[in-house]
């Protein structure tokens, strides 16, 4: 019996449980769809089709993972020192206040190849500097980094509306937004790039960024696992105590980690407002730091499943907005719906499956080995 | 009777025959129930659907990069007229209207100028003035509060109208006025509009005019558990709470909405402004059986003659944005 405690194979732990997991929640949302009065295959069609089914679907889809992987890779690197961090929202916010005045500062005097790295320094200063305060009380103060970044998050919209309002707002307009930047502060979209070397495929705010979301990954990837700083986090994250003890300054690593995580989550900023929105407005989040959380829990904190379940999250935005457009019986509620039931099965209730896929796998390990012996 | 059905039979035939009419709604991130301003033109657009038996196709947004999306995917769908809910439409609108210069596009709350675009507007200072001075006519203590929603210069726009009309009526009152948050949850949080409302009341105000769509049923919630008034926004909400409910400052946007696609289906759509204040009956206070009893002759009166002279130019309410500041 004890062969069927035995530790899942590795492909079966970060391929098969999550696509379980995935097919379970899907199972749960298809009957739903069926209760509602409406196909659940068709409207599984639809939402893959929406999804990834043409071009332009798939670039809305990869736009969406773009600032996944970003808030994603945020919560992910906070995860690995144990520090909960509920701010990707605000950080992202506010790193797209630090694009934004950068661009509006400075698009009329510097070329594009300038104002890019400079953009990228100012989300990340701007997303670092916003979770600096709560990283400080939690390092040297002792406040739960879970209350103040969530604090954080409404300090941040707060001060985005009143800047908004009273400083970005073109004077006379309704709505407060800032002016949109000149052309040499936008990022190129990707059908740009491909138009470039002569490729046709349809428009949709796939730009750069998404490269720099996967060169972001990589570089995480290093950070965390092979360097010392990468390895003191993981270190404080395993064992506070035994981490001081092999001489790691906790306080010092907490503070590096949540700066990093709020530099990440800012750089949302760069894809929505540099490269999409191309102007300063309200509410350009729009959830996307929460979804991160689900993102990183989802893809185990590692990039590599940050990168899938981004583009998974971003193909349900996607192709659930292509849903409510198809089936008027289903809102976008339903679609709100189906996402949190994505995220119930595949983080909270992550290991349901597993003591039963475990022993399935003794049972087959049992078997395999009574064929060797026989 | 066959006749008249063959007439009808007729009449669709050349309608369908003067132009593809598809009409396409996207809502914004209220939602089509709101209790407001997006649910005031579900409720139009469903009327003219009830009428006419003509479906149309609609979406509610759920972040900003969708509201492009929406529209440009019910252009090219061949959705026409394509009517944009909300000011935050407006870039988007202005975009896709560039791109399908063949199909008619409306705005509501929101000028947008291109040759194939409606832009309806709602003129609520106008409004907002002739309920600030029932709210003053009504206050015992000379004291009168204001409730907005969101902090954006469109209710800060109520909120100067309804202070000229409140300083109008009496220059001594003290207005005393709230926004419920800066978010866009700051439209749908009745507990804290209810906490805002007691703590104006004890500060000795007894009329409350709430421009915060569904904050607003918190507030009218409380004045009545206060035996205080409030007044209401957007739709007639009187009905809420007889008695305690002085009037409501009423957004015509299913009128709006109704009109549009009628001009359309009817192809007298015309590109351009359409600017609804008191002279258009786009805005108005509600007077009905369940606030009758409140409103005395005299009140009605004033408020009649303040009307006038606004529609004949006596009486000139500043609008907040014109220049984004309440001087006057």
């Amino acid at each position: 019996m004890s062969q069927a405690k035995k530790p899942l194979p590795l492909w079966a732990d970060i391929i098969l449980i999550p696509i379980i997991n995935i097919l379970m929640a899907l199972t749960v949302a298809g009957i739903i769809i069926y209760l509602i009065g409406e196909n659940p295959f068709e409207a599984m069609k639809i939402m893959i089709y929406g999804a990834f089914g043409y071009d332009e679907a798939i670039g809305y889809t990869l736009y969406y993972a773009t600032n996944f992987i970003f808030t994603g890779l945020a919560v992910a690197i906070a995860f690995h020192a144990a520090l909960f961090n509920i701010g990707g929202e605000g950080q992202a916010y506010i790193g797209g206040l630090g694009v934004a005045i950068l661009l509006l500062a400075l698009d009329q005097y510097l070329p594009f190849w300038v104002l890019l790295p400079l953009a990228i320094l100012a989300s990340m200063i701007f997303g670092a500097l916003w979770a600096a305060i709560p990283a400080y009380l939690q390092a040297y103060r002792g406040s739960h980094i879970v209350i103040t970044t969530i604090m954080f998050n409404f300090i941040a919209a707060n001060l985005m509306v009143y800047l908004l309002v009273n400083v970005f707002i073109v004077p006379g307009s309704m709505i407060p937004e800032s002016r949109t930047f000149a052309d040499n502060a936008w990022l190129p979209f990707m059908h740009e790039m491909f138009g470039w070397v002569g490729i046709n495929i349809s428009s949709s705010p796939l730009n750069l960024s998404f490269a720099i979301a996967i060169i972001v990954s990589i570089l995480i990837w290093i950070f965390i696992w092979h360097t010392r700083w990468g390895y003191a986090i993981r270190a404080v994250g395993f064992s506070e105590s035994a981490a001081h003890y092999a001489g790691i300054s906790n306080k010092k690593i907490i503070m590096m980690t949540m700066l990093i995580s709020g530099a990440l989550a800012g750089m949302t900023g760069i894809n929505e407002i540099m490269g999409v929105q191309h102007k300063l407005l309200l509410d350009f989040v729009a959830g996307y730091g929460f979804t991160g959380i689900a993102v990183a829990l989802m893809g185990r904190n590692h990039p590599v499943g940050i990168i899938l379940a981004s583009i998974l999250f971003g193909a349900l935005y996607q192709g659930g907005a292509e849903l409510t457009f198809d089936m008027p019986n289903i809102s976008r509620e339903m679609v709100t719906a189906i996402q949190g039931l994505i995220i119930l099965f595949s983080g909270a209730l992550a290991y349901m499956s597993r003591p039963w896929l475990e022993k399935l796998f003794g049972l087959f390990g049992s078997i395999n080995k009574k064929i060797e012996v026989g | 009777m066959k006749i008249i059905k063959l007439a009808v039979v007729a009449l669709s035939a050349t309608v369908l025959c003067a132009g593809d009419f598809k009409p396409a709604v996207v809502f914004d991130m209220g939602g089509k129930f709101d209790k407001s301003f997006n649910e005031g033109v579900y409720s139009g657009i469903e009327k003219f659907k009830k009428e006419t038996g003509i479906g149309y196709k609609s979406f509610e947004v759920t972040n900003a990069t969708q509201r492009e999306q929406a529209i440009r995917k019910m252009a090219k769908r061949g959705g026409n007229p394509v009517l944009g809910i909300g000011f935050a439409q407006g870039p988007a609108i202005d975009k896709v209207a560039g791109e399908f210069p063949k199909t008619s596009f409306a705005i509501i709350d929101m000028v947008v100028s291109k040759p194939n675009v409606q832009s309806i507007i709602f003129k609520e200072h106008e409004g907002s003035f002739l309920v600030g001075m029932l709210a003053v006519m009504a206050s015992k203590t000379a004291k009168v509060g204001f409730i907005g929603g969101m902090d954006i210069p469109l209710i800060r726009r109520f909120a100067c109208g309804y202070e000229q009309g409140a300083k109008y009526t009496n220059s001594k009152i003290e207005i005393i006025q709230n926004m419920t948050g800066s978010t866009p949850s700051a439209w749908s949080d009745p507990s804290r509009g209810g906490e805002l409302a007691k703590g104006q009341f004890d500060r000795g105000v007894d009329v409350i005019f709430a421009a915060a769509g569904g904050t607003g049923i918190g507030v009218y919630q409380a004045a009545k558990d206060a035996g205080k008034l409030a007044i209401g926004v957007d739709s007639n909400q009187n009905y809420l709470h007889p008695g305690t409910m002085l009037t409501s400052m009423v957004k015509r946007v299913d009128v709006a909405a109704y009109d549009l696609l009628k001009s359309v289906q009817t192809g007298t759509f015309e590109a351009g402004i359409r600017s609804l204040g008191l002279a258009e009956d786009g805005v108005a206070w509600a007077l009905d059986e369940h606030n009758k009893a409140l409103i005395t002759d005299a009140m009605k009166k004033a408020v009649d003659q303040a009307k006038a002279d606004i529609i004949s130019g006596k009486i000139k309410v500043h609008d907040y944005m014109s220049d984004n500041t309440c001087k006057y």
